[in-house]
């Protein structure tokens, strides 16, 4: 391994192979250096419940979750990175809730904060992913893209389409917690391995920090840009620190397969286009992610995942595959039909406007994508998305034809 | 955060030019002093809390400045962050405070009879007359570091302190996360309730954690008197009146703060205060006094002298918007406060409003008759 963390041995091989079996509270006990003796009194003189956030005024899924029990077992524990349950909730306790969007309210440091702070994270993951139990469950990861259907829409109705997703980098701690150097690492590791993308794939990377006004401008113009995090539920949870340092953006040359570098997670990844070619659009997802997995790998790096979780990613909304699929449409018809929302819900979708979540829908333009993210896999939640805009679609059609149509029986959430 | 130094001993596994922050495109105080060699020398430190020099820089990292104001870029998370940083605080205290030397001594004069003059600044151009400073209670870490229970037995104590006071003192204490609508609509209207800070100079170094949980505003039935707990300082401590009668409200400030200050002693926690650097405040701009002593007054014709802005720097006053920092006049109405604030006292420095301020009286009215007021233009003070 070629890279300057191979110093880093035995702490960091150590919390990688515990974390990744599960052994987050074993790890914590045996590396919990006490940081001070100060801290320790501190620790007597302000018990748990001293510390316990009011969450009287408070709607999201921690503040459902947290009770003082559970708050006055966790204070105490840090993982092997040093981080711990009060940085975890931090974005929950400063940000009481959206009036309509039930917001998580809590992220992880790394990838051990999942299985030391379990105790929070379970039940915060079953509240927000229908019912998926981390204890019992196993999340299924399939990303065989040949194994999609009727997987091409009538652009006539489909304007665009796009498939997301993110990876973290196992062994270096997620934006909320990690240093300057842990993100300049990541930084390097995903631009090492994009460089060895080829054919359709190769393209190149712009350093948010180095870029020209030019650059700058051309990725504007493309809708390629992402912006500084200004939404409290994300600086809260001090993700956006130390900006714009060690984020970029690469694209391939075409412009339909996009990587945002520590943004909200590690990374994201974007497979896009114009038009109707669902399947086109996964196919490239799956190939551009396997040989960036494979690329990272010949380096000695890998991504954070497991069979209860699936991908770790930084906030658990987006655990299992952090997948989203999606279309933007034009329904005029059935956009405005009082069925719309009983159909799209019983299809396990959701509508956004065409600025992505919180926007408002423009005219007749609809984004419509997934759900779901934990406990179906990722090829199952496309397949989904494809039956379901399928079936808008035709009910689009027959309210053009001035025929009837039907609100489809609601699909199964969980493999059983 | 709380409760000891997360991260920082797994931090120091990684080499110096890795961790050190990019400020090439900075422009604050801390980037100026930050080294790349100074941060290799103290980033293994720690104060007994856990404060650490990331935490300290973090504020200062993440904005790189405004165009116009020079920044500080760094907090205290504690008392003994001016100890443990000195090698990162004190050129920064340098820079900021005119030269101040780690070896120079602070003088405190809280005695308001030492102040000659200032009860006959003219009401009809000076509209409002306001002094502020800032506390910390010794025995708790700064906003920018303490946990919920360290604010809130902050708050516990303010409440039981400032509730205990009488005559021209006696008022009500309102926390934040319980005030009716009514009664922050008063709040409001009265313009005593302060926001949750959205400035990112300020959430960055964390202080609005929580919020608004161990916040809250008291002020006396006269409403002369007000007291803001654990916003940007523990507490923050503000007298004013309508006019300008500068003299009183000194008076008031000076009795009120020391009634204040006998009460947190009785119970074990007096404030933060060292002979080097006064006052110990959260941001190093508010060190010595932290005494913004300050008048609204109507100088139409002379802030538009050309010689305005001059006179301001020698007689050691600023002009602000009368909605505060960063804002503009308003029909010629300008906030002009002392520019000082480590280095000279409280009575020092209201001495130098009351002076400066009935000077530039007097040049508003004589221009106001046409007449020339070069020969008035002061010395530097």
């Amino acid at each position: 391994m070629a890279n300057s963390f191979t110093r880093m041995i035995s702490g960091r091989n150590t919390a990688v192979i515990l974390a990744s079996v599960g052994a987050g509270s074993l790890t914590s006990g045996y590396l919990l250096c006490d940081s001070t003796a100060d801290a320790a009194e501190r620790r007597k003189l302000y018990p748990p419940s001293a510390d316990f956030p009011d969450l009287r005024k408070h709607n999201n899924c921690m503040a459902a979750a947290l009770t003082p029990t559970i708050y006055g077992h966790l204070r105490d524990k840090t993982t092997s990175n040093e981080w711990t349950v009060d940085q975890c909730i931090q974005t929950g306790v400063d940000n009481p809730g959206h009036p309509f969007i039930k917001t998580v309210g809590m992220v992880a440091g790394d990838e051990e904060s999942y299985e030391l702070f379990a105790e929070l994270f379970d039940p915060v993951i079953k509240d927000r992913h229908n019912g998926y139990d981390p204890r019992t469950m196993k999340h299924p990861t399939d990303l065989d893209a040949s194994k999609i259907t009727s997987g091409m829409f009538d652009e006539r109705y489909v304007l665009s389409s796009r498939v997301r997703t993110g990876r973290s980098i196992r062994g270096l701690s997620l934006p909320p917690a990690c240093s300057r150097s842990e993100r300049r690492e990541v930084e390097r590791v995903c631009v090492t391995a994009l460089s060895g993308l080829k054919g359709d794939l190769a393209g190149r990377y712009y350093s948010l920090g180095d870029m020209s006004d030019r650059e700058q401008q051309h990725l504007i113009d493309e809708h390629l840009l992402f912006d500084k995090p200004v939404s409290p539920l994300l600086t809260a949870s001090g993700m956006a620190r130390d900006w714009p340092d060690a984020r970029g953006i690469w694209h391939n040359n075409e412009k339909n397969f996009l990587l945002w570098i520590n943004e909200e997670d590690h990374t994201r990844i974007i497979s896009m286009e114009k038009g109707g070619n669902m399947k086109r659009v996964f196919e490239r997802f799956c190939r551009g992610l396997k040989q960036v997995e494979h690329l990272i790998q010949e380096r000695g790096w890998e991504f954070m995942w497991n069979d209860r979780l699936g991908y770790i990613l930084t906030c658990p909304s987006n655990l299992g595959t952090g997948l989203r699929a999606g279309v933007h449409v034009r329904l005029p018809m059935l956009s405005r039909d009082p069925r719309f929302k009983k159909i799209l819900e019983n299809l396990r979708l959701q509508k956004r406007g065409t600025g992505g979540v919180d926007t408002a829908a423009t005219g007749d333009t609809v984004d419509i994508s997934n759900n779901d993210r934990l406990g179906k896999s990722e090829v199952e939640l496309v397949q989904l998305v494809v039956d379901g805009v399928n079936y808008l679609i035709e009910c689009e059609k027959r309210l053009e034809r001035g025929q009837d149509i039907k609100i489809p029986s609601p699909i199964p959430q969980f493999r059983k | 955060m709380p409760f000891g130094n997360t991260h920082n001993n797994f931090k120091l596994n990684y080499k110096v030019e890795d961790e050190f922050p990019d400020l090439s495109k900075h422009n604050n105080h801390m980037a100026k002093v930050l080294t790349k060699e100074l941060y290799g020398k103290i980033r293994d430190r720690q104060t007994p809390s856990g404060y650490t020099l990331d935490d300290v820089i973090q504020t200062g990292v993440d904005n790189p400045g405004h165009p116009f104001i020079m920044t500080v870029g760094c907090v205290a998370g504690d008392e003994e962050s001016y100890e443990v940083f000195k090698d990162l605080l004190d050129p920064i205290i340098s820079d900021r405070h005119g030269g101040y030397k780690p070896t120079d001594k602070h003088v405190t004069d809280l005695n308001f009879e030492n102040l000659k003059g200032g009860d006959d600044l003219d009401p009809a151009y000076v509209l409002s007359s306001r002094v502020r400073t800032g506390r910390s209670i010794k025995g708790f870490t700064l906003p920018p570091h303490n946990s919920r229970g360290e604010r809130r037995g902050i708050e516990k104590l303010s409440v039981e302190a400032l509730t205990s006071l009488d005559g021209e003192f006696k008022g009500k204490y309102y926390p934040l996360k319980s005030m009716t609508d009514a009664e922050q609509d008063q709040l409001i209207n009265d313009h005593f309730l302060f926001d949750k800070p959205v400035s990112p100079l300020l959430t960055c170094a964390g202080m609005a954690r929580d919020w608004p949980d161990g916040r809250g505003i008291m002020h006396n039935d006269n409403k002369t008197f007000l007291v803001w707990v654990n916003e940007e300082d523990h507490l923050r401590v503000i007298s004013m009146q309508q006019g300008g009668n500068m003299r009183e409200v000194f008076k008031r400030f000076c009795v009120g703060l020391k009634k204040i200050e006998e009460i947190f002693k009785k119970h074990g926690h007096g404030f933060m205060w060292n002979e080097h650097l006064g006052y110990i405040l959260t941001c190093p701009s508010n060190l010595g006094t932290g005494l913004r002593g300050g008048v609204h007054v109507k100088l139409p014709k002379l802030s538009v002298h050309a010689k305005f802005d001059e006179i301001l720097g020698r007689l050691r006053l600023q002009k602000r918007g009368t909605g505060g920092v960063d804002t503009a006049s308003v029909g010629g109405v300008f906030d002009i406060s002392n520019a000082d604030r480590l280095g000279s006292s409280e009575v020092a420095q209201v001495q130098l409003v009351v002076d400066g301020v009935k000077l530039m009286v007097e040049m508003e009215k004589k221009l106001e008759k046409g007449e020339a007021i070069d020969s008035m233009i002061p010395a530097q003070k």
